[in-house]
């Protein structure tokens, strides 16, 4: 339960703080930051639902944009990557930098606190 | 705390962000910042247009003096109607901004030697072609001129200032409102920021198109010069003939000048100083930016005695590079004053190509020589003082900044003459300049009135503010066609010529000696004219305006394409009751002229007794071919193969000795010479000295030579024409996944639809003056630059498959209820 709060919370602020597009574009990792500071998980989990939140979002995001546009202008930017010409990896790897920068963002708030115990 | 890890951690989040934060270098280019790049927010998927997206909008912007409504309709041209011209202005520049601020600016950066600025010298600073270019515009006074432009309108010409300002205005409130996600694709990809817009940048682009449509003289004046000097001037004036008896010239032959005004006298010592000057005495290699030689177009009108509905029809299609974002975006313009519709210029106020409701007007390139190279005798290295008649001269210094992404400043210190910058010196040369300092003498470098020329024939009602219009256009010779309402039809070639003694300037002129100097100007009312002739046409495609009886020197013939001309005058001749639709089928006419004439040249020469079966197989393709350069002929790529092939075996022993730049002749000084005598002296192959080669021998050559190429090209499925010439409409950064590629068109050099591999006719318009004017027009590419549009591209296929769109050429009360009006927007002062 706490792991999908916390993705979607990640996801919820990355996409407001998103919003101010004066601010640098990697603004979501110091949300990632503060949501996996503020609920307590295991590293790992801490990571994945830093990454998933932003891999989540940026897919929904790119995804609903490109449809909306039919495809035109991902399968120019994907045979310029070079991607030929695929805007499927294209919206892949969007999802994948971002979440790799939320996830490592929300990893390194996990190493503030002492390893969790674990529950079996 | 869990120090380690925690800081291993921070430092790997740390290390992805930079990452993907900076341009990362792949082979010769490098990426854009990736994480910003494709950041849903902020990157490239913002410019993904929404296909339904809406255009409505009711826009409140500080500057404007009256209320602006702007109807656009299904193909994204915007209807303006304005209650003040200059509130029209200022939307117009709002709308070129909306739909092209990348190309407009990049445009204006390019010409003003910036280009290393936005997107860095390449690894090799010293071979960086950013550079080259940069410092190239800088040196051929391209800043400056515009400078010299400026000051002149805004001292001289109230209106056009005003017009030039608020279309600025308008340009910037554009980028004002921009949100930093909003801004054009191109940006994001290079990693820049759009700049203010300053009337300077209107200027610039200005310089930008004096410099394709007349630049071509500052790298072929250096070619010939190494032609002249290698060969020797007589043999050089047999190999590069400026005699051209197929001419058709724009003012038909026989037409009577009056005696001129101006005289310009020759210097005496020209054989020695200038024309016969040492063999050997070779000079520099060629620009790093050449303009097209077909730079040129197709205009003419028909008067209503030809026509279906006794009204006139005027056609214009001027051939430039074929680019993405388009040259021209598409208007209407509506004031108390006017109302006009037409191709404007991203980048410049008004329209350049189009009609109002009492006159059309069009334009073609006069191709007349406006630069000239003076070779300049400096005291010493410090280039302060030139020799010039006799005497020490003071130069003055004018100085160019270029600056270099990630590196220090380039300063250029260009010594100005009596004649203009001294573009090449020891500072910037190339294989051959050592030891030269060439001054240019150029008209795009005297100010002039800019667009006012345009600015007027917006406004014109008849013949003679059409006149008084264009007697405003000085820098680059244009053919001027027009027709009217009333019934007139004209044609003028017009721009401040120079009186020029014959071969004035061909070559580098000696700098030393006033004798050399341009000698005034020809007046205009002498430039070469005609109204209502009794043939019923006017036209130009960027032949020689006049038979050799114009009393002044036009320029070299490699100025002046031959053939379109020819095959344009001897249809509209042939033509009756004409229409618009004829209009279309001949702008998109393949017949190849040139062909008509070379083939039978050819055909004399090859005796199939010499052939292979092969080559007879290729032989017959040309035989049978009905000479339209259609896209699946088969015949077009076989003579253009052959005729080639025969030019090597011709010329490239002679040319063989020289490792400098010389260009070849063009193809219609050979076929002239061959047609006027069998015995081309250049026939012989100068390496083989114990034989005496005929052109026969050439022409078996050539067909054994072009018969490989032609199989290599059969196997590859590429003979068919259009396959084979592969016409592509190219992005300004030569980008092919935004480009359109492959198309299906035929057309090419000597062609009406003179259409090549990459340049071609990049508007055609078609108008006929009836009382609701009846207007077509087409451009490859689209009203939006944005690559996410799908209105970037949208008129390619029609345009390659030769349709049209008819012209929505509407008055206000109209525009409210058309059903081909998609969207609305206001315009009010905020």
């Amino acid at each position: 339960m706490k792991f999908f709060v916390s993705i979607i919370i990640t996801a919820f602020l990355g996409y407001v703080i998103g919003l101010f597009t004066s601010f640098p574009w990697w603004s979501f990792a110091v949300t990632s930051f503060v949501v996996a500071l503020g609920i307590e998980q295991s590293s790992t989990k801490s990571f994945f639902s830093g990454f998933l939140g932003i891999f989540i979002l940026w897919i929904v995001l790119a995804y609903l944009q490109d449809s909306a546009n039919a495809h035109l202008l991902s399968t120019k930017v994907a045979n310029i990557l070079p991607l030929n010409g695929s805007f499927t990896a294209l919206i892949a790897i969007t999802g994948l930098i971002g979440g790799l920068v939320g996830g490592f963002a929300a990893l390194t708030a996990s190493f503030t606190r002492k390893p969790m115990r674990r529950h079996y | 705390m869990r120090i380690f890890p925690f800081l291993l951690s921070a430092i790997c989040t740390a290390g992805l962000v930079y990452l993907f934060d900076i341009q990362l270098p792949v082979g010769s280019t490098k990426t854009p910042r990736l994480g910003y790049f494709l950041s849903p927010q902020q990157g490239f998927w913002q410019n993904a247009e929404p296909s339904d997206i809406s255009y409505n909008g009711n826009i409140k912007l500080q500057g404007l003096s009256g209320k602006v409504n702007v109807y656009i309709d299904d193909r994204l041209v915007p209807h303006i109607y304005a209650e003040q011209d200059n509130d029209a202005y200022y939307v117009q520049g709002f709308l070129h901004a909306k739909f092209r601020l990348w190309q407009m600016e990049f445009q204006t950066i390019a010409a003003g030697g910036r280009l290393s600025e936005i997107l860095g010298a390449d690894r090799k600073p010293n071979d960086s072609v950013f550079l080259k270019v940069d410092r190239f515009f800088k040196r051929i006074g391209m800043v400056y001129g515009a400078e010299q432009t400026q000051q002149y309108v805004e001292q001289n010409n109230p209106e056009m200032k005003l017009a030039i300002e608020s279309y600025a205005k308008g340009v910037n409130a554009y980028i004002k409102s921009l949100k930093p996600e909003e801004i054009p694709f191109e940006y994001k990809l290079l990693d820049y920021k759009p700049e203010e817009w300053s009337t300077l940048k209107t200027y610039l682009f200005q310089m930008y198109m004096a410099y394709d449509l007349t630049g071509r003289g500052a790298t072929t004046d250096l070619q010939m010069t190494n032609a002249k000097n290698y060969f020797g001037y007589d043999e050089f004036d047999k190999l590069f003939s400026n005699i051209k008896d197929s001419l058709d010239p724009i003012i038909p032959k026989g037409t009577a000048y009056k005696s001129p005004k101006n005289s310009p006298k020759q210097p005496n010592n020209v054989d020695i100083a200038y024309l016969n000057t040492n063999k050997g005495d070779t000079s520099t290699a060629s620009a790093p930016i050449v303009p097209h030689k077909e730079n040129g177009s197709n205009n003419w009108a028909v008067a209503g005695s030809k026509t279906k509905s006794g009204r006139p029809i005027l056609c214009n299609d001027p051939h430039l590079g074929l680019n993405l974002p388009s040259l021209w975006f598409e208007v209407q313009i509506t004031t108390p004053t006017h109302s006009t519709y037409g191709a404007s210029f991203p980048g410049s106020p008004a329209v350049i190509i189009g009609f109002n409701d009492s006159i059309a007007w069009g334009v073609t390139n006069a191709g007349r020589d406006v630069l000239d190279y003076y070779d300049m005798k400096f005291k010493d290295t410090s280039m302060q003082e030139y020799w010039y008649n006799g005497e020490w001269i003071k130069a003055t210094t004018r100085k160019e900044t270029i600056k270099i992404k990630g590196q220090p400043d380039l300063v250029e210190n260009i010594a100005m003459t009596v004649f203009g910058p001294v573009m090449y010196d020891k500072t910037f040369k190339n294989n051959s300049t050592a030891g030269k300092n060439l001054a240019v003498r150029w008209t795009g470098l005297d100010g002039g009135s800019g667009l006012l020329a345009f600015y007027m024939l917006n406004r014109a009602h008849n013949y003679d503010d059409y006149l008084k219009a264009i007697a405003n256009w000085k820098s680059t010779g244009q053919n001027f066609v027009f027709a009217s309402k009333t019934g007139d039809i004209a044609i003028k070639q017009q721009a401040q010529f120079v009186a020029r003694w014959k071969r004035q300037g061909d070559f580098i002129m000696p700098g030393t000696d006033s004798a050399y100097a341009w000698q005034g100007l020809i007046p205009i009312d002498e430039n070469p004219m005609i109204k209502n002739p009794t043939r019923g046409f006017v036209s130009s495609a960027n032949q020689e305006a006049t038979d050799p009886s114009y009393p002044y020197y036009l320029g070299a013939a490699t100025n002046f394409p031959l053939y379109r001309g020819v095959i344009i005058n001897r249809k509209l001749t042939g033509m009756s009751n004409i229409t618009p639709l004829d209009m279309q089928r001949m702008q998109m006419d393949n017949y190849n002229v040139f062909a008509e004439m070379a083939r039978p040249v050819l055909l004399k020469y090859i005796n199939d007794s010499l052939l292979s079966s092969e080559q007879i197989k290729y032989v017959d393709i040309l035989r049978k071919w009905d000479l339209n350069s259609d896209v699946y002929s088969k015949g077009a790529t076989v003579f253009n193969a052959i005729w080639d092939s025969v030019e090597v075996a011709l010329w490239a022993d002679d040319f063989a000795k020289s490792s400098l730049p010389m260009g070849w002749p063009d193809e219609s000084t050979l076929l002239e010479s061959l047609l006027r005598n069998g015995d081309y002296p250049f026939a012989d192959d100068i390496s083989t000295p114990d034989k005496k080669e005929t052109v026969q021998d050439a022409v078996i050559q050539g067909v054994k030579k072009a018969t490989k190429y032609l199989i290599s090209l059969e196997s590859r499925g590429l003979l068919e024409w259009a396959k084979f010439k592969d016409t592509k409409v190219s992005h300004l950064l030569k980008i092919d996944a935004l480009s359109s590629l492959h198309l299906p068109i035929g057309g090419g050099k000597h062609i009406i639809n003179a259409t090549t591999d990459t340049h071609g006719p990049s508007w055609r318009m078609i108008v006929h003056l009836t009382d609701d004017i009846e207007a077509y027009g087409v451009y490859p590419g689209g009203q939006n630059g944005n690559p996410g549009s799908k209105y970037y591209d949208s008129f390619v296929n029609h345009w390659a498959t030769g349709k049209y769109y008819r012209i929505l050429f509407l008055k206000k009360e109209q525009a409210e209820t058309h059903a081909q009006i998609k969207w609305k927007m206001t315009f009010t002062n905020a």
